[in-house]
């Protein structure tokens, strides 16, 4: 019995993590879901329109499921296409929300903004990008090897060519420093 | 021999596997070159310089291109499923790669089969997806940065993006931080925490503190943690203990960094020319201190 009761709370642990890296999107309308899913099955995305869970307070009856991840490029998708998610959230926990802290570094002649896992450092004089550190996804190498070196104002926004939550991250990083720079 | 598994920031190179070679500061893997600034290159140069002390043979890349459309890692998770069945490595190194608990889950049941077991360290976006499934347990090290260890802390984030206000990082909370991990599984066997100042610890707590030398602008420069990883994975890989390698490496990429006297706008290549130097003053340190005790 001690076997098959561990064996069913195993089993229970991955049924509840299989969909951590999920995420649902909320629209006002389903009209608005019917063409959200048509035009993200289109661009290749894995997603599957379902019943919102009971956290979920507001827009329609239906949700859409989409690769959490992913959240930044998919939004970005939807935005250009006039079809903005009231709401992204994560299936596994609905009531999180982004993070909206920052950490300030003042280096002297260098400027240091951090969001959650993502740091964005400017040189103060020339506001020129010369660092991004931190961060896991595949977009961050990308992300850096397209700002650094450029001046803030003509490099491209990580919302414009990242895809990933640590690209979302780096985005809020990036407004940040801009409010700052404005000051500077 | 050591595994490096991880992507490069371009949507044309090719899945690849193959022995890993450091040419004029770009790595080489079958044929072709890879300019080191960040990311999985940055963990790869690192350990191939932190194993030129020991005439150690280069480590085993696979690699893909990938921008963060998931696409390349999905290629590579593919392979791996079916490649690492046969493979015989003392240690796996996973890293930039796209989180997929699915795929997570494939390789892990093929990385269980395996005998004798690899020791597995697990950074960047593959530690995330580790944790997002729960299996955080099923590895040896994790290498977080402040940032990453609040989300490793956090139960309820999936992501670092998510991680909870309360629990963001502030230095004076690391052991808290720590312990929260590991009372909710959600850390390696050991982790080493990458920051102003580097903390080794197991499921008993901070075990050891490094601090010196202290170089500010280390935190700005993208790519000084992946130099960490890369210099504890070529340790472990020369058979040192886990623990005494991952303490080796924060004191040796310290001083790399030192000896580069960076500012915050300098790039981690400069850091990585000094790792060999770094490594050697830090065991003849070691060897001083062993005969003098």
């Amino acid at each position: 019995m001690a076997v098959f009761g561990f064996l069913k709370k195993k089993s229970a642990e991955m049924e509840e993590n299989k969909n951590g890296d999920r995420g649902f999107l909320v629209f006002e309308n389903t009209s608005e879901v019917i063409h959200a899913e048509t035009l993200l099955k289109r661009g290749g995305w894995e997603i599957k329109v379902m019943g919102p869970p009971p956290e979920i307070r507001s827009g329609c009856d239906l949700v859409i499921e989409f690769p959490l991840i992913e959240e930044l490029k998919i939004t970005k998708t939807l935005q250009d296409a006039g079809i903005p998610p009231l709401q992204a959230v994560p299936v596994s926990s609905p009531l999180l929300e982004p993070v909206d802290l920052f950490q300030i570094k003042d280096f002297g002649s260098y400027l240091m903004v951090q969001a959650a896992n993502m740091k964005l450092t400017v040189e103060k004089d020339s506001l020129t990008i010369v660092n991004i550190s931190g961060g896991g996804c595949p977009d961050v190498p990308f992300l850096a090897e397209q700002m650094v070196g450029k001046l803030f104002h003509e490099a491209p926004s990580p919302r414009e060519i990242g895809h990933t939550l640590c690209g979302y991250a780096l985005q809020l990083a990036y407004e940040e420093m801009k409010r700052r720079c404005l000051q500077l | 021999m050591f595994a490096v598994i991880g992507t490069v920031p371009n949507p044309e190179f090719p899945m690849l596997a193959g022995r890993v070679t450091l040419e004029n500061g770009d790595i080489c893997i079958q044929g072709r070159r890879v300019t080191v600034k960040r990311g999985t290159p940055a963990l790869l140069a690192a350990a191939i310089k932190a194993g030129e002390t020991f005439s150690q043979e280069e480590p085993f890349g696979y690699l893909v291109g990938d921008i963060g459309r998931g696409d390349g890692s999905h290629k590579l998770y593919q392979y791996l499923v079916k490649d690492l069945k046969q493979a015989n490595f003392h240690t796996i190194v996973f890293h930039y790669l796209q989180p997929h608990i699915g795929w997570h889950s494939r390789i892990q049941s093929v990385l269980q089969k395996l005998t004798p077991k690899p020791i597995l360290i697990a950074d960047a976006g593959f530690m995330y997806v580790a944790k997002m499934s729960g299996r955080s347990n099923a590895y040896d090290l994790f290498t977080p940065d402040m940032g990453e260890l609040a989300f490793l802390a956090d139960e309820l984030a999936p992501h670092p993006f998510y991680t909870r206000g309360f629990l963001l990082h502030e230095e004076n909370h690391v052991p808290d931080l720590i312990a929260r991990a590991y009372a909710h599984g959600n850390a390696a066997r050991y982790l080493l925490v990458k920051g102003r100042k580097d903390y080794f610890a197991n499921q008993d707590g901070v075990q050891a503190i490094i601090d010196s030398p202290l170089e500010e602008a280390m935190e700005a420069i993208g790519g000084t943690g992946d130099t960490l990883t890369g210099i504890v994975a070529a340790l472990i890989a020369s058979g040192m203990e886990v623990g005494q390698a991952a303490i080796l490496a924060a004191r040796v990429n310290r001083l790399a960094g030192h000896y580069a006297q960076p500012t915050p706008g300098s790039q981690v290549s400069d850091l990585i020319k000094h790792i060999p130097q770094a490594l050697e003053d830090m065991l003849k340190r070691q060897k001083e201190y062993h005969e003098q005790s």
